[in-house]
């Protein structure tokens, strides 16, 4: 067997089989939006990827570029005034991007489907919701109407909606935000994709009610050993159903570890700083350690890292000169000078506790 | 413990519903606040939790008079908030401000942020006589940590954090004594979300505020408040302090919504205690018989349909408005940090 040098990892690894190229693997994204008050760089960078049964949860705030990449990976980005500038969205190692539109449209609700935050907007009013999930039956995969119907019921028992039958007449003003999030969780399985991408599914909801989506989402992906990008802003939710973490900051991934390995000792000062600056329901609180000043403007970036100016730690170097996303032990990669020492030292200001606790996977 | 410096008894808010184009008939309430009492003490935090639809928003805008109660009193400083009229009124309105959830459609986009904050002056002059106004604002915006240099710009040229700060130094512009946060964090940015909370915690201990703290995220009412109601279809469900709310809750609908709320710590998972309800809130206009909760209830009985439960001390030293009122430890509240 041959070797290759793996620039993810750092090594020398042997070559991958043709078995284990990932289900999707975003390599190196870079997208700028170019409006009247200038360029903006929305994606510097952005590599990540997922295999087939596990969830990749990609953190970030409003503006970091998560829902953009999630975005350009099922193609339908608004261009103009977006630009793809470069980069690889591989499914099963074949470039979408460059990949014909008729294509593209094969592979979105077959190979990747997407759901989105809001759902009452990302469904029609003036069509019934069995009508939209029926469509897609319809249209793709040549059902009649009452084939399709039986599909959409299906679906909607799937998804444990109660009285399924009549429910398919309703309109999507008749569901409640718990159901109407059900429904386009029915209309993205309708095509049976190996991979889903799930942008802030229950960002809209109550706690109770997000609860139970995220009960489902879990409990559909394992029964099909799907993929799921699982993007959202809530450390909570990726602490309950992620696999691996990807933390997103001014369109660039800034750490990408194992979730148990991320929560015991992060990589980077921003993680850092966002988990202490969380208040817990199971901690009583002081003052909470909030992180000064504010994400920077994606039309001015800092040179240098692009954290440095809310960064505790930052020193001359970090102001110059931007840190290589580069791979640590225990399968990690983070984009800061000082991860190896963060890793090792544990952080100024973190608790030491914190790495004595909880279960000894990964690498810490 | 201080004295009270709000007293709710009773409160009721129903909006009617009405049909018809020309001759609209009533056909139905929404009973979006439906008897609640509370008493807000000096100097101290109360936080509201409840799903969409509990009617805590609504008993935030009752509370400032934003909307006449359907009945029910509330007692500021021993007088009766909703007899008060002219000057009474104005006086009222001074000393019980709210910060409103929306920092992008709670300021007016055509005004500076120096007039935003000083329009309270504008109707109560007496605070801040005419020449002393530019001073208090450029006094404000330093008190939320904003640069009183920025009094003449707009509310579109600050971030999301930064209008809520706005909107909090408008608040206080008055210097009132009770402020009714209704969601004031819930639009924001984990990052910024952790500096406002810190800032109206240390505003508290400066000016000596109270705060009604309504939101409907468990972890950010526990990190600000000393006592908690649980809010359920325009009723509170249970009262207490915030120790005993989150450590040894007696409702079953506070167990259920401690339980939902995602802890973020992986190595939890799996170790805790899963309460799933099942369904939606039933519609407040048609709320159930008996206890309302009791259709998404596990331990619902004949009884809970017959009679409502009072919301009384059974157990654990707390009101609890639940037949079967029972203490039980869902999250490990008292769990130490090790």
């Amino acid at each position: 067997m041959s070797t290759v040098y793996d620039g993810e990892r750092g090594e020398f690894v042997a070559e991958p089989a043709a078995d284990t190229v990932p289900l999707l693997a975003v390599k190196d994204l870079r997208v700028e939006f170019r409006t009247n008050d200038g360029v903006a760089k929305v994606l510097n960078g952005v590599s990540y990827h997922v295999d087939a049964g596990e969830t990749l949860a990609v953190l970030g705030e409003s503006g970091s570029g998560k829902s953009v990449t999630a975005q350009t990976i099922m193609g339908i980005l608004d261009m103009p005034p977006a630009v793809v500038l470069g980069g690889e969205v591989l499914f099963h190692g074949e470039d979408l991007l460059s990949a014909k539109p008729a294509r593209r449209m094969q592979v979105r609700g077959e190979g990747i489907a997407m759901i989105f935050q809001d759902a009452l907007s990302a469904l029609n009013p003036v069509f019934t919701v069995g009508f939209q999930i029926a469509e897609q039956l319809r249209v793709r995969r040549g059902l009649s109407r009452a084939e399709a119907r039986k599909g959409a019921i299906d679906l909607l028992d799937l998804v444990r909606i109660p009285h399924a039958k009549q429910r398919v007449r309703s309109y999507p003003h008749e569901f409640s935000g718990g159901m109407r999030q059900r429904a386009m969780i029915a209309m993205s399985l309708a095509l049976d994709p190996e991979l889903l991408i799930a942008d802030e599914p229950t960002t809209a909801l109550d706690v109770t009610v997000q609860a139970q989506i995220m009960d489902l989402l879990r409990d559909i992906q394992r029964e099909r050993d799907m993929g799921l990008i699982l993007i959202t802003h809530d450390l909570g939710v990726v602490a309950e159903v992620a696999d691996r973490i990807a933390v997103m900051y001014a369109g660039r991934i800034v750490e990408q570890a194992d979730v148990y390995a991320l929560f015991r000792g992060p990589a980077h000062p921003y993680t850092e700083a966002l988990l202490q600056s969380l208040p817990r329901l199971d901690l009583k609180g002081q003052d909470l350690k909030a992180i000064k000043g504010l994400p920077p403007s994606l039309t001015r970036i800092p040179p240098g890292c692009p954290f440095h100016p809310r960064c505790p730690r930052a020193v001359d170097r970090c102001h110059q000169e931007v840190p290589d996303f580069h791979p640590l032990p225990g399968d990690r990669h983070s984009a800061c000078h000082f991860a190896h020492e963060m890793l090792v030292s544990g952080y100024p200001g973190s608790n030491p506790d914190k790495h004595s606790r909880g279960l000894s996977r990964g690498d810490a | 413990m201080n004295e009270p410096i709000l007293q709710v008894r009773d409160l009721v808010k129903h909006f009617p519903v009405r049909v018809g184009v020309l001759f609209k008939r009533t056909i139905g309430h929404v009973k979006a606040v439906d008897g609640v009492s509370f008493d807000l003490r000096k100097g101290e935090t109360l936080g509201i939790v409840g799903e969409s639809g509990c009617g805590k928003s609504t008993l935030a805008q009752v509370l400032i008079r934003l909307e006449p109660p359907t009945g029910g009193t509330a007692l500021f400083e021993g007088r009766d908030m909703f007899a008060l009229r002219g000057n009474d009124l104005r006086r009222l309105r001074r000393d019980v401000q709210i910060v409103l959830q929306d920092p992008y459609t709670s300021l007016n986009p055509r005004m500076t942020v120096g007039d935003i904050i000083g329009e309270p002056f504008e109707i109560h002059p007496e605070v801040a006589p005419k020449g002393s106004r530019e001073g208090k604002v450029r006094d404000l915006l330093d008190v939320v940590g904003l640069n009183p240099e920025h009094i003449n710009r707009y509310p579109h040229q600050f971030s999301g954090g930064q209008r809520q700060r706005i909107g909090i130094a408008r608040a206080l512009a008055l210097r009132p004594k009770v402020v009714i946060c209704d969601e004031p964090v819930s639009a924001l940015d984990v990052s910024i979300q952790a500096q406002v909370m810190n800032l109206l915690g240390e505003l508290q201990r400066d000016l000596g505020l109270s705060y009604v703290f309504i939101a409907h995220d468990l972890s950010v009412v526990r990190h600000l408040s000393d006592r908690v109601a649980v809010m359920y279809l325009g009723k509170v469900v249970e009262i207490g302090t915030a120790d005993e709310i989150y450590g040894q809750p007696s409702h079953p609908y506070t167990q259920a919504l401690l339980s939902a709320v995602p802890v973020p710590d992986p190595a939890l998972r799996g170790r805790r205690e899963v309460i799933r309800l099942t369904g939606d809130v039933p519609s407040p206009v048609d709320p159930p018989s008996g206890c309302r909760f009791r259709t998404r209830c596990w331990k619902a009985q004949d009884v809970c349909a017959e009679e409502e439960p009072e919301l009384i001390t059974r157990v654990a030293g707390h009101p609890s408005a639940c037949h079967f009122a029972e203490a039980h430890v869902v999250v490990g509240a008292e769990r130490e940090n090790s």
